[in-house]
């Protein structure tokens, strides 16, 4: 049993896992952070940004005044914003039966993998899964396309001159692998390989394995994965959540008696308390409103984004926000808000019970209802004419490169009133923030990360007791900018197997049963003598027949001799 | 012999009160907990001493699985477990957990209420009962105990109706509860995967009917429904609040919108409004078209439909109203029926099934007066129209259903004897299965023959499909050796070797040898050589070997020639082969008997 690594990202992960002749890939995880080498798009032509200088390197031997552009101190590609996708190299991806899709920030690079690969196989994941990875990979393509960029910057990815760029440009690996943005066709395509499945469920694989979704906690319709056999367990644990947020819990006793338990996803934010977040989330919320300032809240459009909304919901009274107006931003805002009131099978308990009454699961069904939160597909609109400030704006893309947002910050960015409340974990703010360098902006980070941190991680893993542990590098290390702090990493007695991108581990597995089934006839037929006390013996001589994957002994039919080619010599 | 036993304590040969216990591997589940509309008495719920007289219920169910929240499947459930008793599990899918209690307590108001009855069950016995409920998600593997598991798939029949996949070790049963194999207006239609139950327990409402085009039936009913209007007569569809209500409102809708008609359109009880919620809030159990528009335009928030007041039905002009129940026997649509009966101007459209005993069975049947309480009687002179509408698998439905499950026993319920007799026929003529219809309080048992699981060491199964080629070749079966070990509860088949060596004992080798003697003018050696060359021509997948040592060997056959000075051309052939391969052996030797080719 081999495992290939195909990302070293520990929260993005992509890893292929070749199992019994099936060749199952777990997660296909998209690495936006190389965006952040990008200059931003803007919605609105942005004098600003479009009077940039080019860069031409000091001694003036290289010349990339149309690719590359200096604004505010730094250099960036002035092109499409690019991604960072899984190797594709390690192994043939057409080789693939079978992807199994934790939750939807994992499967944004699923079009990369089934289009123009050869790939033939399926892809399983659950229905809300589906859905809102649709409504985001949708969202991503339209803030590419509403902005399309005449030519794409190609030149500064050559060796020889990327290495005289200044940091962090010289500094970014793998360009040549980064990629544009997917069509929608392509997102299409790729969503119609994917077939539903219900938490618990089992499905089976070509009679080799089972594999099967347990709930994580972490989002709507998330999930872990246990792929077994008779004989042999593998668990998959990718973002999950002990929190009680919006999702049904964690699905923990399932995941007992693993041989392997790959584990990736953990909190990208160990040191910060998701609940202190969110009383820092509301306080900085209330306080910028009061002074008259605006608020824009950089977010994906689903998610924390529900929790933050029920979170106003109860705080905004008590605030005196009652008045201010709320606005989502995104091409999807409105699907994204009607989609989470219809899963109340994936929901926690305490939603559930709502949908009984029968009322919407979610508090901002009233806010929609109250007008007090607005949602519009765009800044273009009817969002222009019914805009009032003071107000806080939710909207995208967290990575401040694309999407809505960065009008929000060339229009809001110039006055200290206003703040900007970072609360997704994905990018680093400082970078996030680079190309809108000064700013007279407040910001504030607040990552609100939901995942596991190494307390609870650890805690669990001495409760289920997998017999190894596969994780990713970085989560064998204290974090490099805190080595003192060797309570942010993994500890277990048997060290884990580490993994990075391009790692191909060999899985200590020793196989050494497979299920058999006697047809009752053969099972009457033998005679068992005992051996000893407790155990009985007895000889078969039966005939194996296998197909699927599934072996089955029968008795001998003597009747029937097998010799058909007996006859075809005349006898003397 | 393992076995399988099924007892209907109601549904079996009728339709009402649905109520199947099922004994499979040791443990006891219940299938739906329904009521009978046709009956006021004891009659009305399952006879549940069937059980009691032997003790509690919760020490001998494992379980009670509700298939949907139609009262003749669940009306039963809170007297069940609160007044007789029981406090095991009860299963049911979130759209049944929400609506079913909303319905029971209808009914009991109705009950208790109205009739006044006593002796029945209270608004807190709903909600206890309810607390038992542990909800259910389609495809779902719920392991009930360690052995027992359950799996739910989609029935289509109303919003959040199930089939139940009832496992125990290798033994299955199917139960279908109601069912509906073309989707419709707003639901999708029944699906099970090829999952081979011992036993496919099955509706058979309309085991007799194949009907016509949903297209046609719904041509009619709008022609009907439009007739009516035009010339100022009113209309009364009786239906339950849920369920096929939904699918005439959409139909009504949409012809309303077309024809731009101005004629009002009422529902009646205060359900309305929140039996559509339901339908928007859980919206992932409709059909796929609804599905993907609902961000759009949601079907259920009707334009044209207003909620129905008590005294619109004395209104002149026409109108529509969809008034519940939908068999007549009680309630709102009872009530607008005997207000409006007396004018032949008005028409009542039943679109669903009535049960004996009830007004709507009564109308159907042509009865044209009725005996009403307090010996008055009431003439029936508006226009009675059945119109199948009720979203029930037909004849052919059933067929599609078993062909996909492809069940090895087949058993009926919810229908009537004298149709199910006929479908029983079709079945067992068409897959060439048992097919089984037991009345209520009697039991079906099925033998079941499961196959033994059996741990095989990698090294023996690999050694032998190494051995039948780079691929299993199923069209030359091999023999296979091996030797089963039976120790702690375990079965494990390894190759003799290694059994020997874990037990300690020593090996034993058991060989036959066989003469035959056989003319043949040639020297020994050419003999053999001749030998060796036959059997290689004739035995193609065998390796045989010409050794040095004047040996030919097939497999552990050994082949020698010898032959007396005296009589050189005598030649006896030797064989031995051991007991493993005694099955090529004796064909050896009945080959070489027959002599040589020339």
């Amino acid at each position: 049993m081999k495992l290939y690594c195909l990302s070293g990202h520990p929260t993005l992960p992509c890893n292929v896992l070749r199992f019994k002749s099936t060749t199952i890939m777990l997660d296909c995880g998209l690495d936006i952070t190389a965006s952040l080498y990008f200059l931003p798009l803007p919605l609105v032509h942005s004098p600003r940004l479009s009077k940039l200088p080019g860069w031409v390197s000091k001694d003036g031997a290289v010349n990339l005044e149309k690719e590359l552009k200096e604004c505010s101190g730094r250099v960036f590609v002035d092109s499409q914003p690019e991604f960072c996708l899984p190797e594709r190299e390690l192994l043939d991806l057409s080789t693939i039966d079978v992807i199994l899709i934790s939750n939807y920030h994992c499967m944004m690079a699923l079009p990369y993998i089934t289009e123009h690969t050869g790939f033939t196989g399926t892809v399983y994941a659950t229905e809300p899964t589906l859905q809102i990875g649709r409504l985001l990979m949708e969202e991503l393509v339209a803030f590419m396309e509403r902005v399309p960029k005449a030519h794409t910057a190609t030149c500064w990815k050559n060796k020889d001159i990327q290495r005289l760029l200044p940091a962090p440009l010289k500094d970014a690996v793998d360009v040549c692998s980064w990629r544009r943005c997917y069509s929608m066709q392509e997102v299409n395509s790729a969503l119609s390989k994917v077939q539903l499945v219900g938490y618990s469920q089992k499905v089976e694989l070509f009679g080799a394995v089972q594999v099967s979704p347990l709930s994580s906690g972490y989002s709507l319709g998330s999930s872990n994965w246990i792929i077994q056999s008779h004989y042999e367990k593998v668990s998959y644990v990718s973002g999950s959540s002990l929190l009680t947020t919006h999702p049904q819990p964690m699905d923990q006793s399932s995941l007992k008696n693993s041989d392997v338990l790959i584990l990736t996803g953990l909190t990208q934010i160990p040191t910060a308390n998701p609940d202190g977040m969110l009383g820092e989330f509301c306080s900085n919320l209330s306080m910028t409103i009061r002074a008259g300032g605006n608020v824009l809240v950089p977010c994906y459009s689903s998610g924390v984004i529900y929790d933050l909304l029920e979170c106003l919901y109860q705080f905004m009274d008590s605030a005196n926000l009652g008045n201010t107006p709320f606005y989502f931003i995104s091409p999807v805002a409105n699907s994204s808000l009607e989609f989470s009131q219809i899963f109340a099978e994936w929901l926690c308990q305490n939603k559930q019970s709502k949908v009984y009454l029968p009322e919407p699961p979610f508090p901002h069904a009233e806010l929609i209802q109250t007008n007090k939160l607005k949602h519009y597909p765009s800044i273009h609109g009817d969002f222009s004419s019914e805009f009032r400030q003071p107000c806080v704006v939710f909207t995208g893309h967290p990575s401040l490169r694309f999407g809505d947002v960065v009008h929000f910050m060339e229009l809001w960015g110039k006055s200290s009133l206003n703040t900007i409340i970072f609360t997704e974990p994905d990018f680093s703010y400082l970078e996030a923030l680079a190309p809108y360098q000064p700013l007279a902006m407040k910001c504030v980070y607040c990552p609100i990360d939901t995942r596991l941190n190494f307390h609870q991680v650890s805690k669990l893993l001495k409760e289920i007791q997998p017999l190894h542990v596969v994780c990713p590098e970085p989560y064998t290390q204290p974090p490099p900018a805190q080595p003192h702090r060797t309570d942010l990493m993994l500890e277990l007695q048997h060290p884990p197997m580490a993994y990075r991108r391009c790692s191909v581990l060999g899985l200590p597995f020793r196989r050494r049963y497979e299920r058999i089934h006697l047809l009752p006839e053969l099972a009457k037929s033998l005679v068992l003598s005992e051996m000893k006390t407790g155990v009985s013996v007895a000889t078969v001589s039966a005939v194996l027949h296998s197909k699927d994957n599934k072996h089955v002994l029968q008795v001998r039919e003597f009747q029937n001799k097998p010799r058909p080619h007996a006859s075809c010599h005349g006898t003397a | 012999m393992p076995e399988i036993k099924v007892t209907p304590l109601g549904a079996g040969q009728d339709v009402g009160r649905s109520c199947i216990l099922v004994s499979i591997g040791g443990k006891n589940i219940m299938l739906d907990c329904g009521m009978h509309m046709g009956y006021n008495d004891d009659r009305r719920f399952p006879d549940f001493s069937y059980i009691t007289q032997n003790g509690r219920l919760t020490e001998f169910l494992d379980c009670v699985i509700i298939s949907h929240f139609h009262l003749d499947h669940c009306g039963a459930l809170p007297y069940m477990s609160e007044m007789v008793g029981y406090d095991g599990p009860i299963y049911m899918t979130h759209p049944t957990k929400a609506i079913c209690p909303i319905l029971l307590e209808d009914f009991r108001k109705i009950t208790v209420d109205k009739k006044g009855e006593t002796n029945f069950f209270t608004a807190q016995m709903i909600k206890d009962c309810m607390k038992k409920v542990v909800p259910l998600n389609l495809h779902q593997t719920v392991q009930v105990d360690e052995e027992l598991e359950i799996k739910a798939y989609y029935a289509g029949h109303v919003l959040g109706a199930a089939m139940v996949q009832i496992k125990v070790g290798l033994e299955s049963v199917v139960y279908t509860g109601d069912y509906n194999m073309t989707p419709d207006r707003h639901l999708g239609a029944a699906w099970i995967d090829k999952c081979r139950p011992d036993i496919l327990i099955s509706e058979s409402t309309y085991a007799t009917t194949i009907r016509d085009s949903k297209r046609c039936r719904e041509r009619d009913f709008l022609k009907k429904v439009h007739e009516t209007v035009e010339r100022g007569g009113k209309v009364l569809i009786p239906v339950f609040a849920l369920g096929r209500a939904q699918e005439l409102c959409i139909l009504l809708e949409t012809f309303w919108e077309r024809m731009n008609l101005k004629a009002p359109i009422y529902f009646s009880t205060g359900l309305t409004e929140k039996a559509n919620h339901y339908y928007k809030l859980f919206i992932t159990w409709t059909n796929q078209k609804i599905r993907k528009t609902f961000v759009q335009r949601n079907m259920f928030e009707f334009k044209h439909i207003k909620a129905f007041d008590r005294a619109y039905a004395d209104n002149p002009g026409p109108m529509v109203v969809f008034a519940t129940p939908g068999m007549l026997h009680a309630g709102q649509s009872l009530h607008i029926f005997k207000k409006w009966a007396g004018n032949e101007k008005n028409m009542v459209i039943m679109p669903g099934y009535c049960v004996q005993g009830t007004v709507g069975h009564k109308i159907l049947n042509g009865q044209k007066k009725l005996e009403m309480e307090g010996r008055s009687t009431l003439d029936v002179k508006l226009q009675v129209e059945y119109m199948s509408f009720s979203a029930h698998a037909d004849a052919k439905g059933i067929m599609q259903l078993i062909r996909m499950a492809e069940p090895r026993n087949m058993l009926l319920v919810h229908g009537e004897a004298k149709k199910m007799e006929f479908l029983k026929d079709k079945i067992e003529q068409e897959f060439d299965i048992s097919c089984f219809m037991p009345a209520n309080g009697e039991t079906t048992t099925v033998v079941t023959n499961p196959n033994v699981p059996v741990d095989i060491s990698l090294n023996l199964l690999k050694r032998e499909m190494a051995l039948g080629g780079p691929l299993p070749d199923s069209k030359r079966p091999r023999t296979m050796h091996g030797t089963l070990i039976m120790k702690d509860n375990s079965l494990r088949l390894v190759s003799p070797e290694q059994a020997l060596k874990e037990l300690g004992l020593s090996e034993h080798q058991l060989r036959f040898t066989c003469r035959v003697q056989l003319h043949d003018s040639h020297s020994d050696s050419d003999t053999l050589g001749r030998i060796y060359t036959y059997l290689k021509s004739a035995l193609k997948n065998y390796g045989v070997q010409h050794l040095p040592d004047s040996t030919v060997i097939v497999e552990s056959i050994v082949i020698k020639v010898t032959s007396s000075p005296e009589e050189p051309n005598l030649k006896v052939i030797l064989l031995s082969w051991s007991y493993q391969d005694e099955e090529l052996g004796s064909f050896l030797s009945t080959l070489l008997k027959k002599g040589l080719p020339s």
